[in-house]
């Protein structure tokens, strides 16, 4: 760990402020940040330590609606009732991911920009374009087990492994951003990751000093919700797939779906023209496999994780299956 | 005085039976469990010592090559840098279990990666783990040799572990059903909870180490000799170890660098391993690939055995992974071929990891043995009782005992095993295909040479000997042997261990300590019963001591009155013999699991399992069942998850931390059932106690995987079953 400054703003003007230098970073729960700095995988100069600016509630909007400060732990937000009652989905995603101690500390801000999990993004004497730009990508010949099947580049085949953003991505939650101008945007979580390409150190369009305060869930719809993991162990695994599904069947036909994957691409996974092919339609095996198809259409496999492939395919069907039963 | 026993005859007395105290097998908790749970036990890493400084040991990032130029200066004049040292004396790999003298040393050739080539001391953890960072080893690379698969290996074939008997071929082209299968498993980490830690401090020539170490006798030799001074000068104290299933059984870089330090800088060091250097630096398992031949008559006796494993170690290392270790005895057959060879890699040591032989070899057996029962349509337990031998199939020597059949009788009583469906995919809950499997169990039992010093005084009882406590109970199971040979409650027997300066004990490994050294003390205590009938006038056999007094005929005297010229002190001294020789002996077990596979998906969940096990007299009920439940959990992480995974270009361990080394969580282990025999072995020690940390994993890991089988069809020969390699199957 390289010795750093520490700053403790007061107030969110001196928090953006004070990140938008180089090298500097935003603390809050630290559960993967202080990781990666003790092995030198991250090495900021500066931590600009959030933790008690005024971020930390989850309020009822008046449009209907939720909105998560940036500080919520991930414990607090899965135990919250309207969570629990309006976005199941959100509730499960989190309780699957990590352990209980990690949840307590983790927060929702941090959960979003948790960095991968790729065994040579933590490996400091391997070549890493997302570490060193330029480097090269280790994991391509390598082992890829948990690497992505969709959304990769020849430059990197990393996987995000958030739960949380995997629920969110189907919820269409949007992510508020405070500028260094003091301007607050929101961003869809559908364009808050950037795919790799060439340019995979750059992982999200925040730009420097800007701080999530935080996210946005639209008011509920009435549909069945479901999350699904598939990992190596019971628990405490990231998911090697795992789908996340909001869907409305009325009168026999699916009036809307909404489902985003984890595990299998640099950002939670959401096809919104292979959705198109489900509303309006009867559920039916034949339709969940022509779905299934569609996601994986420009599906590779490196070797390693070549199985996630079928997979998810089995893994989206079931879940499509599960959703429109209990949803009729 | 001492007394000493040499085990070359049975001890069929069964003393400790004859005994008043009634502590002896009971279950009771460890003593020192408090003490770990309130973390007042203090562990190697943890010892105030003044004026300390730390250390960190620094990686070598390729497999093979030459250490060409470490740039010291500029780390030299870091904050805190106290020296940057790449002494000759730092070790390659740490030494093999009981290898007395000093393993592999010199940090110029890299022979893997992770191997420690310096070790930066600073004034601070964090000073020295970010100087160690900065640190720039230039080296000049070679090709390594990764794959122990590949080709042009040469195979060591080390002369003493292959039998030939018979013409296998031959059995194999007659036998009305056979096996001829190759399976792989792969290499496993200890990764005990304590990372091997050492603190150093030099008293003149003198060296003091707290460590964290499983055999002291030994480990201070290795250190010593690593050194290149006295053994008399060296005291090591491993007073509580948190973990360590052979990996810490030979001294390792933690106590030699920081010794090293600590002599450098003149001041105390501190070195604990990173977790990922316990993953890199410390014993792995070997990974082995393994062709199993098994031919069997129409009745589903064995007519042939077939054993080939393939593993593989450093160069210049003697221990090799003892595969075929129980398939020697386990099964009646005329015709065997039991091979075992080695290719020389460029990867982390190889090592005892818990139960080193069996935890694969009987896992591997255990999973031919359900091939074939399926093929020949017999129930796998009966399979098995069909095939035991009336002796040792290859030396011809009786068994010490055989419980074998005993065990798969009971466990397959207690598990309901008749309601198994033999046909696979016949048992279905929702989405899961639910399973059950069974194998047997079989580990050597070893009883080593050990010592105690057991000292009666009116206070109380007091045992000392270098023995270690690393988790398994042996501060209580020692004191409940005094215990009751000496009629004391629990609460008047003091344990001291870990420390080289009290009486040498074999230490914690091969299952052998609780055994060993309880009898040791169990010697020692007879001798203190004959002092204290012959001051009482009478034959120690009419002795009864209980409760602090001695009862003989009418009498009862408090046992203070009868130490009023002072306590009684013996060194009690085990010592094998002919017993070891003459008789084969094992302990023998059984497992069943039932498991529910995933259709969508291939996850695997194990829903309940059972050990039956017969290790000869139970010592504590509690702490034997303990060492069962972490074997069987053990079981489920090696059928199930763990793996080193190795980058297939440079031989990296990629998945180095608990988040991608999958040992199975809480949620992985369901409500775990063992059952032991009632069982007095009296070739086996004086206190007819056997080995029983390992038996609890040699074979558990079949049974699950047999269950996979039965639950969907799908036959997993490469360990761990995964869900990609059942998923294809679905």
């Amino acid at each position: 760990m390289r010795p750093f400054d520490y700053v403790r703003p007061s107030g969110l003007p001196e928090a953006t402020r004070q990140a938008r230098a180089e090298g500097s970073a935003f603390i809050a729960g630290g559960t993967n940040l202080l990781d990666l700095m003790k092995l030198e995988v991250m090495a900021p100069t500066r931590l600009v330590d959030i933790n008690r600016l005024d971020l930390a509630e989850c309020a009822s909007l008046p449009i209907g609606g939720l909105r998560i400060g940036a500080l919520v732990t991930n414990s607090d937000l899965a135990a919250d009732e309207r969570v629990r009652r309006d976005y199941p989905l959100l509730s499960r995603a989190l309780l699957a991911g990590a352990s209980g101690q990690l949840r307590n500390k983790a927060t929702t801000g941090g959960n979003l920009l948790q960095r991968t999990r790729c065994y040579y993004f933590y490996d400091t004497s391997a070549p890493c374009n997302k570490r060193e730009p330029g480097s090269g990508c280790s994991a391509i010949g390598g082992a890829t087990r948990l690497h992505a099947i969709l959304g990769a580049s020849d430059h990197c085949i990393a996987t995000h492994p958030s739960d949380m953003a995997v629920a969110m991505q189907a919820l269409d939650a949007g992510v508020e951003i405070e500028t260094v101008e003091g301007i607050t945007r929101s961003v869809p979580l559908s364009d808050f990751y950037r795919l790799p390409g060439d340019t995979p150190h750059i992982e999200t369009v925040l730009e420097p000093g800007d701080l999530i305060t935080g996210v946005v869930l639209p008011a509920p719809v009435k549909a069945t919700q479901i999350y699904r993991k598939v990992r190596d162990r019971a628990s405490y695994a990231f998911a090697l797939v795992s789908a996340a599904a909001v869907v409305a069947v009325e009168n026999g036909t699916i009036g809307s779906a909404a489902l985003a994957f984890g595990g299998v691409a640099p950002r939670p996974w959401r096809n919104h023209h292979a959705e198109l092919m489900l509303a309006g339609e009867r559920p039916s095996e034949k339709l969940f496999e022509a779905f299934a198809d569609e996601v994986l259409g420009e599906a590779r496999g490196q070797g390693g994780n070549d199985f996630k492939i079928p997979l998810l395919r089995r893994t989206i069907i079931a879940t499509l299956k599960q959703a429109t039963e209990e949803s009729q | 005085m001492t007394a000493h026993v040499k085990m070359d005859a049975p001890d069929r007395r069964n003393r400790l039976d004859a005994m008043a105290q009634g502590v002896i097998g009971e279950p009771l908790d460890r003593s020192e469990g408090a003490l770990k749970v309130s973390g007042k036990a203090v562990y190697a890493h943890e010892w105030p010592v003044e004026g300390l400084c730390h250390a960190v040991l620094v990686r070598a990032a390729i497999s093979r090559g030459t250490v060409t130029r470490i740039d010291k200066a500029p780390v030299e004049a870091m904050d805190g840098v106290l020296a940057v040292i790449d002494d000759d004396r730092l070790l390659r790999n740490p030494a093999q279990g009981t290898a007395n003298k000093a393993p592999v040393q010199g940090p110029r050739k890299i022979f893997y990666i992770g191997q420690p080539l310096a070790v930066v001391v600073a004034e601070s953890f964090e000073q020295a783990r970010h100087a160690a960072q900065q640190l720039v080893v230039e080296t000049e690379a070679a090709d390594a040799v990764l794959d122990p698969e590949a080709e042009t290996l040469e195979h060591e074939r080390p002369k003493g572990k292959q039998t030939s008997q018979g013409d296998l071929d031959q059995a194999m082209g007659a036998a009305a059903f056979s096996i001829d299968e190759v399976y792989r498993t792969p290499g496993h980490s200890s990764a005990p909870m304590e990372p091997h830690a050492a603190i150093a401090s030099w008293d003149g020539d003198r060296l003091t180490v707290r460590a964290s170490c499983q055999m002291l006798k030994y480990n201070r030799n290795e250190l010593a000799d690593a050194l290149g001074i006295k053994p008399e000068n060296v005291r090591i104290l491993a007073p509580y170890v948190g973990g360590g299933f052979g990996s810490k059984l030979g001294i390792a870089h933690d106590a030699v660098a920081a010794s090293i330090a600590a002599r450098a800088v003149g001041r105390p060091v501190a070195l604990a391993l990173s977790r990922r250097q316990v993953f890199e630096t410390t014993m792995r398992r070997s990974e082995s690939r393994q062709r199993v031949r098994l031919a069997a008559d129409a009745e589903g006796r064995l007519t042939g055995i077939g054993h080939a494993a393939l593993v593989s170690q450093l160069p210049g290392e003697k221990f090799s992974e003892p595969v075929t270790q129980a398939t020697h005895f386990l099964y009646a057959a005329k015709n065997r071929e039991i091979v075992h060879e080695i290719v020389r890699l460029n990867l982390t040591c190889a090592g005892s990891v818990r139960a080193p032989g069996e935890a694969i070899g009987m896992t591997v057996l255990e999973t031919a043995m359900d091939e074939l029962a399926i093929k020949a349509g017999i129930d796998p337990v009966e399979l098995r009782k069909r095939n035991i031998p009336e002796t040792d199939p290859e030396g011809d020597k009786p068994f010490s005992s055989h419980m074998l059949a005993s065990a798969l009788d009971r466990g397959a009583k207690l598990f309901d095993w008749q309601r198994r469906n033999p046909v696979p995919r016949s048992t279905r809950d929702g989405e899961w295909l639910i399973g059950l499997g069974m194998s047997s169990a079989a580990r050597v039992n070893m009883l080593a040479e050990a010592e105690a010093i057991v000292t009666l005084s009116a206070g109380g009882v007091r045992i000392e000997s270098d023995m270690t406590d690393i988790g398994t109970g042996t501060y209580t199971v020692l004191a409940q042997v005094a215990a009751e040979m000496l009629g004391q409650p629990m609460q008047s027997v003091t344990t001291v261990l870990g420390d080289t300066d009290l009486p040498p004990g074999p230490g914690s490994g091969g299952s052998w300590g609780a055994s060993s050294t309880g009898s040791a003390v169990f010697a020692a205590c007879e001798d203190i019963r004959k002092c204290l009938a012959e001051k009482l006038g009478c034959v120690e056999e009419e002795l009864t001591l209980k409760d602090g007094h001695a009862v003989t005929a009418n009498r009862r005297v408090p046992l203070a009155e009868l130490l009023a010229d002072g306590p009684i002190s013996v060194r009690g001294v085990i010592e094998p013999g002919k017993t070891s020789k003459e008789v084969r002996q094992s302990t023998f077990g059984a497992f069943f699991a039932e498991v529910a596979v995933n259709e969508v998906t291939a996850e695997v969940r194990v829903r309940r399992m059972l050990g039956v096990f017969a290790a000869g007299r139970i010592l504590n009920a509690k702490t034997a069942r303990s060492q069962c439940l972490g074997g069987m959990t053990f079981g489920i992480g090696m059928a199930l998850t763990e793996e080193l995974i190795h980058d297939p270009r440079t031989g990296a361990i990629v998945n180095r931390d608990f988040a991608e080394y999958h040992l199975p969580v809480n949620a992985d282990v369901p409500q775990l059932e063992v059952d032991f025999l009632e069982e007095r072995d009296p070739w086996a020690s004086p206190i007819q106690a056997k080995g029983i940390g390992e038996l609890g994993i040699s074979g558990a890991a079949a049974s699950i995987n047999n269950a996979i089988f039965n639950a969907c069809g799908v036959r997993v020969r490469d360990y761990p079953a995964t869900l990609d390699k059942i998923l294809a199957g679905l």
